[in-house]
């Protein structure tokens, strides 16, 4: 009888954990294939045609809405904007962040162990603090609005993710097969390209896929530091969904167009993620 | 040749650290700002004075209110986000087919930007066509007012934030479940433990390592949460859900009073070094403890 109860309580919490954690992303790609009057409908409709109207009107630009004029929405450009910022910000992180996390986890050195705190400390300081007095330098120098200064501020959240996952992985390998293969007559850059870096390529791929979720889930930086003209999609929706006459299944699009990238990529790094996201303090 | 060697591990890292002293500039010009009388309406205005900045936000109610506003939030995001959870990791912890499953699905809302994330709650609560408000109504919960409300907008942010930030406690948690030696459960099995004696005196305890660990992590972002109530509720409605960094969002963007919010942010800051030195602590211990156990 106990045992009875007790598989129908969870039970219960499995479905209340579902609809909780699951059902919001289901709805809203439910709601990216509605038509605006199927979504204003008081009493939610379930069974409908499903429209790709939606989709077709953001990737064209220009939708027409019965009773005004055709409208125009900018929302490609943010997808290019996000495509863009994630992209090289990883790049310049694994170029900066992989020599360096190599550094931390093969050479005890003078400040090492400072410096790399000092560098994960950034991932913990208050954003704002930051960006509030770049923001009027970058307007001074120029800098303002471009995707190289943004792209530059993009590295204080993603070098630090890389530096300490990808020092981990490094420590791991064993420094005796680097030495067998100096002693054969490679040089130390040899030895880094063709030994330690595949060695520890598992980490550095899943390191710079969550570095590239980190970096496209972005919102504060470009937020500040740049004008429409290059803000990514998490910004870019909100001003969608503040504009007024946008009909809400287009929001809804815009939406899924923008968390289906990382939702994806979130899948294949699976293995590494609590390693990830703990910053190499916890083994998955 | 020996210099060399010393200097080569600098060189490694020297780019690196380039970046981050171009972040170092902005950090300590900051800090020379909330000492200046700074509004960028009044130029002329500008000058050195001191703490002046910092007596003003504490004998400003409005700045006591942020200071309440945002602990409320941080209490309560990582006290439920805490036992949500830890309730879900135990639940998922036996390997079966569904719970693999659900532990692939549920990290999902993590990956979703936090602003998005309040994007898609406000979808899903708009007073006219809410999906969510229709299923409330069948609860007998009809015309709930979210976050248009003072009474409700709190409790509205902080439950997209459990929405986003719980499966990052359950999967470091469940992780940590099955990271546990089987052997005191086993010796408990055979004495005849009840599974509450079992939970508190053995599960808990070994769990608190990464409890700590997931719970400093949370804690840390959570009192600087800036996307989620920005793209949800802007503070509002009025002061009622006005946390550090809106605060000192709006002071810089609305009132262009550059001192007062670089007050602000270097008061929020002390307050994130001191939790961030707590937690380099016991991230060194918990880092020691399970590459120790990883080589046995």
């Amino acid at each position: 009888m106990s045992i009875n109860v007790w598989s129908i309580l969870k039970f219960f919490a499995y479905v209340a954990i579902i609809m909780f954690f699951l059902f919001p992303i289901a709805w809203i790609f439910n709601m990216s294939f509605m038509t605006n009057d199927e979504i204003l409908r008081k009493v939610p409709v379930l069974f409908y045609e499903p429209t790709f109207k939606n989709y077709i009107g953001l990737w064209e630009g220009e939708i027409a809405i019965e009773g005004f004029a055709t409208m125009y929405v900018y929302f490609k450009q943010n997808l290019i904007n996000s495509a863009i910022l994630s992209v090289g910000s990883v790049s310049v992180t694994l170029l900066l962040g992989v020599p360096a996390a190599y550094a931390f986890a093969r050479y005890k050195f003078k400040g090492g162990e400072d410096i790399a705190f000092t560098l994960l400390s950034f991932r913990f300081a208050p954003a704002l603090l930051i960006i509030l007095p770049l923001n009027l330098y970058f307007s001074e120098i120029g800098l303002y609005d471009s995707y190289f200064a943004l792209i530059w501020v993009y590295q204080l959240i993603t070098l630090p993710l890389l530096l300490w996952i990808v020092r981990g992985y490094f420590e791991d390998i064993s420094p005796d097969i680097e030495y067998a293969y100096r002693l054969d007559g490679h040089s130390w850059f040899q030895s880094f390209w063709k030994i330690s870096i595949p060695l520890a390529k598992p980490g550095i791929a899943a390191a710079s896929l969550l570095c590239f979720i980190y970096a496209w889930n972005n919102f504060v930086f470009a937020l500040i530091l740049g004008s429409s003209q290059i803000q990514p999609v998490t910004v870019g929706a909100l001003a969608f969904i503040t504009a007024s006459a946008i009909p809400y299944g287009l929001i809804a699009c815009g939406i899924v167009v923008s968390v289906l990238p990382t939702l994806i990529l979130a899948l294949f790094i699976q293995k590494y993620l609590v390693q990830g996201l703990s910053l190499g303090a916890i083994k998955g | 040749m020996k210099i060399n060697r010393k200097l080569f591990p600098y060189v490694l890292t020297l780019p690196a650290l380039l970046v981050c002293v171009g972040i170092l500039i902005p950090f300590f010009t900051a800090v020379y700002y909330s000492l200046q009388r700074y509004n960028l309406k009044m130029p002329h205005m500008k000058g050195f004075i001191w703490f002046d900045n910092y007596v003003n936000i504490f004998t400003d109610p409005s700045f006591w209110n942020t200071i309440r506003v945002s602990l409320t939030y941080t209490f309560f995001t990582i006290i439920i986000e805490l036992l949500l959870g830890l309730g879900i990791a135990l639940l998922l912890a036996k390997r079966t087919w569904l719970n693999n499953v659900l532990g692939v699905l549920l990290v999902l809302p993590l990956m979703i930007a936090p602003a998005l994330a309040s994007l898609i709650w406000r979808l899903l609560i708009n007073p006219n066509f809410g999906v969510v408000n229709y299923i409330l109504s069948f609860l007998g919960l009809e015309d709930f007012t979210w976050a248009s409300h003072p009474d409700t907008v709190l409790f509205t942010l902080i439950m997209v934030d459990v929405w986003v930030f719980t499966p990052f406690i359950m999967i470091l948690l469940l992780a940590g479940l099955r990271s546990l030696p089987r052997q005191p459960f086993e010796a408990a099995e055979l004495d005849g433990v009840p599974e509450y004696y079992k939970f508190f005196r053995i599960t808990l305890p070994m769990l608190f390592p990464f409890i700590l660990t997931a719970s400093l992590f949370r804690l840390l972002e959570s009192i600087q949460q800036f996307d989620i109530i920005y793209a949800l509720s802007q503070g509002g409605p009025g002061e009622s859900s006005m946390v550090f960094q809106v605060s000192a969002y709006l002071q810089t963007f609305q009132y262009t009073n550059i001192g007062k919010a670089a007050a602000m942010m270097v008061v929020l800051w002390a307050i994130c070094y001191f939790l961030c030195h707590v937690f380099v602590q016991q991230w060194h211990k918990l880092k020691i403890k399970t590459k120790g156990e990883l080589l046995q």
